[in-house]
């Protein structure tokens, strides 16, 4: 875990500080140094792409999107997915029956197909991307946070609260939330790696990201074309997506245990 | 010679040992009773010598059986000396049997492991086990899954299954404890009828259990033995602290101070209440029906019953936690109705309710200030944070906790403290009426004593009424001016507490005052007063619920339900009163 985070952490960092360490910027071309390899001549790190961009500042801006896309879809279906899960939940009834056979039915659709006919109807939008992501993944927290919070209102100390008259708005916040952070906590954590797989997806097919600004995915969209005369543009940014999403998923697992370890103490 | 003899045993857990330097013996054929409070090692014990204990535990001593050395042994040569020569029976039969199998397949599982008989052979081995235990239509019950057994006969069926293989040793660890007291009192008949000549070590945390059953005790404490000896001198004399500690905390039906009926005005009464449920296939099941019942003012009313007597529903809908299907409640005049967000602040603040688990009634993620001020920010939001916290503490200082345990949360608190953090919470706003839900039955000696205590001196100082709610009578006589008995929602007997104790009219409630273990090696066990089990309240019985059970039934029984009539002084409900009541 601690590796995972530190690693994290590091690639973060350096997503914010590392365009500046380069003199070059992300979208200046140089038709002189056409796929040049990785090295530290001329300050190209990570080589040079068929348009002579710099790979080492485009790498770093991919990963910066990239990671704003999956933290904020995962926001989306953070805020979205635990207020509905708790209201079916604590609620209860015929309004539980009703909001989870909504989830249901959204479940049965399509979500990949629905998001790649909206991006070709619409404008190739970057909104779109956060809204069809969260979309995706809010119901999963959804139904996580409904479960948790049905067995949470059984317990005593939800009627011990409603018997000194604490209001149902109080209840939820006060009592219910709280003990619903470690399971949301480590369900997000998972979410994030799934975002950015969607993400990834979405801009290997050329529906995500447009040019010249670059995600991990573009960018391993763009490797795989020059993939014979020049593998470094496919797998610097595909080992670094790889080494990212087994960080999160590492650190999503570990904390899963902590809490665990806490409930069961 | 000993059959089995525990040297320097002692169980790790990391740095920590929770059994520590531990050396006993049992010898052939003898009962030996191990007690102690929770948490004392007992229970690892009995896992050492099973060589159940999970795997990061380390185990060090000897633990000798018939001669041969078994602590640290392998794998294999456990699963011979298991079922065959060593078995156990656990606290909960549901957990301790695997739900996808049938009964009989479990038991002759056991046989042909051991290659102890074959076939059709095996079947029969079975049904004859099934049928020694008391299960009611062996042959049938052969096919049934765990589930579909009653919480006794599940017990039953355990013991079959420790039993059938005819070890020279069998654990029992807490046989008793998930079950009813009229149902333990069979089981623990069964267990003495059924062992022969082997050799018992017989594990729990009451007195009673042990007192006339055992030959030799011996004591825990914190993970060590104590204190070890012949019952009966360790009764007579008790030589370890722990050992009087024990004793002097053991409540009993038979001796001590009985409060005398309370004076009062009716601060509260309850008339004609129903509860009614659905269960998932929309059946209905009537937990409660027709109750009628007062409370005075300064007075501790227990209400007393088995599992599915209806007393958590009767008290959970007064309090408007769920709905009452009929009758009402009148306190102070006013009629309390509906559920409880829709009631007058001040009748919530005036009812009051104490649960039986203090670990689920507080919020993990609260500290204990939080817990405790709550109800004073929703009934005196005016009130300033110094205001709070210094009302706050003052209640803690009431329930016997100082300053220091302000910030703490619920799992860094032992159990006895936790209920007392619950009871202040339930104190704060001053109520006239405090229900207590099983309120001690999950406390160990001393923090019972304690509870009780307190709510006896709360109520002398400050005229506070009580509900209590328990299964326990020895408890209950310790701590009521008044008792009523229910049975599958039904009111069977209301008596001042000196009268229900001495001359019980119900048979019902004698057969529980005879079921209850008095913790005495001179006291004599009663035979189980009462065969079967509390029926399902799908099928109650027709006429008197009770007349299944009881020996004194004839045909009125089972054709005309029995109303609640008074009989010199003492309401009750039963059809042959008064003559049970001139001839004991």
């Amino acid at each position: 875990m601690k590796w995972s985070a530190g690693l994290l952490l590091f690639v973060l960092l350096l997503a914010i500080v590392g365009p500046w360490i380069s003199p070059y910027a992300f979208q200046d071309t140089n038709f002189d140094a056409i796929l040049r390899a990785p090295g530290f001549v001329e300050a190209h790190y990570f080589g040079t792409d068929e348009f002579g961009r710099d790979l080492f500042v485009r790498t770093l801006l991919g990963i910066r999107i990239t990671l704003l896309v999956a933290v904020v879809a995962s926001l989306v279906s953070l805020i979205i997915g635990v207020s509905y899960g708790a209201i079916a939940g604590y609620v209860g009834g015929r309004v539980d029956a009703v909001m989870m056979r909504i989830v249901d039915t959204l479940y049965a659709l399509p979500f990949i197909f629905l998001v790649i006919l909206l991006m070709v109807a619409f404008e190739r939008n970057f909104l779109l991307i956060f809204v069809a992501i969260g979309a995706i993944n809010w119901l999963d927290m959804a139904r996580i946070v409904r479960g948790q919070t049905l067995s949470l209102r059984e317990r005593e100390f939800v009627d011990a609260a409603r018997l000194t008259g604490v209001s149902t708005a109080r209840i939820i916040f006060r009592h219910i939330a709280p003990n619903l952070l470690g399971i949301v906590i480590v369900y997000v954590t998972l979410t994030i790696p799934q975002a950015i797989l969607v993400e990834s997806f979405l801009s290997f097919l050329g529906l995500g990201v447009q040019e010249p600004q670059t995600s991990l995915g573009s960018l391993v969209n763009g490797g795989v074309k020059q993939m014979e005369a020049a593998p470094w543009m496919l797998l610097i940014p595909a080992t670094l997506l790889a080494a990212m999403l087994m960080c999160f998923n590492f650190l999503g697992d570990a904390l899963r245990d902590f809490f665990d370890a806490r409930h069961s103490q | 010679m000993s059959l089995l003899e525990v040297n320097n045993l002692r169980i790790c857990y990391g740095d920590t040992a929770v059994v520590d330097d531990v050396s006993f013996v049992v010898r052939r054929s003898e009962s030996v009773g191990l007690v102690g409070e929770s948490g004392c090692g007992k229970s690892q014990t009995a896992l050492a010598l099973l060589g159940l204990l999970p795997r990061d535990a380390s185990v060090s001593g000897s633990i000798r059986f018939d001669g041969a050395e078994i602590a640290n042994t392998s794998q294999r040569q456990l699963d011979e000396i298991r079922a065959t020569r060593i078995s156990i029976v656990f606290q909960d039969p549901m957990q301790a049997l695997n739900p996808y199998l049938r009964i009989g397949q479990q038991l002759r599982q056991i046989l042909l492991q051991h290659n102890l008989a074959r076939g059709t052979d095996a079947d029969e081995k079975v049904i004859a086990m099934l049928a020694r235990v008391g299960l009611p239509d062996p042959k049938q019950q052969f096919h049934a899954y765990p589930h579909q057994l009653s919480g006794g006969m599940r017990q039953r069926a355990m013991i079959a299954s420790a039993l059938i293989a005819r070890p020279d040793l069998l654990i029992a660890d807490e046989p008793t404890t998930a079950l009813d007291v009229t149902v333990q009192a069979q089981i623990l008949e069964l267990l003495e009828e059924l062992r022969d000549d082997t050799a018992l070590l017989l594990i729990t945390h009451d007195l009673g259990i042990v007192a006339g059953r055992c030959e030799r005790l011996l004591v825990f404490e914190a993970g060590k033995l104590v204190e070890s000896g012949p019952t009966g001198a360790m009764f007579a004399a008790p030589a370890s602290d722990s050992m009087k500690r024990l004793l002097k905390f053991a409540p009993r039906i038979d001796r001590g101070a009985i409060l005398p009926p309370a004076e009062g005005k009716t601060v509260l009464s309850v008339e004609g209440a129903s509860v009614s449920y659905r269960d998932a296939s929309h059946r209905e099941l009537r937990a409660v029906l027709d109750v009628t019942l007062s409370l005075r003012q300064a007075e501790t009313l227990a209400i007393v019953g088995e599992s599915g007597s209806g007393k958590t529903s009767l008290v959970r809908a007064l309090l408007g936690l769920i709905p009452m299907h009929a009758g009402r409640v009148v306190y102070a005049g006013q009629l309390l109705e509906g559920a409880v967000q829709t009631r007058a602040a001040a009748q919530r603040r005036d009812l009051q309710l104490v649960f039986q688990d203090p670990v689920s009634a507080l919020n993990p993620q609260m500290r204990v200030q939080s817990i405790v001020s709550e109800p004073l920010r929703v009934h005196a939001g005016e009130q300033t944070a110094q205001v709070r916290l210094a009302r706050v503490v003052a209640i803690l200082k009431k329930v016997g906790l100082n300053e220091s345990f302000l910030h703490r949360f619920p799992h860094q608190l032992s159990g006895g403290q936790a209920q007392r953090v619950a009871i202040a919470r339930s104190l704060i706003l001053e109520p006239k009426i405090l229900i207590c839900d099983e309120a001690v039955a999950a406390l160990d000696g001393s923090a019972r004593d304690q509870v009780l205590e307190l709510l006896r001196a709360v109520q002398r100082e400050s005229g506070l009424s009580i509900i209590f709610i328990s299964h326990d009578l020895a408890v209950v006589r310790s701590i009521s001016h008044r008792v009523a008995v229910l049975y599958l929602g039904r009111l069977l007997e209301v008596a001042d507490t000196a009268l229900l104790f001495s001359e019980p009219r119900h048979p019902y409630t004698r057969a529980l005052l005879d079921a209850s273990p008095v913790p005495d090696p001179l006291v004599p066990t009663h035979a189980a007063p009462i065969k079967g089990e509390v029926p399902s309240l799908l099928s109650p019985p027709s006429g008197c619920v009770f007349h299944p059970r009881c020996k004194f039934a004839d045909g009125v029984c089972s054709d005309k339900r029995p109303l609640l009539r008074e009989i010199a002084g003492v309401r009750v409900a039963c059809h042959h009163a008064e003559v049970l009541l001139k001839h004991p």
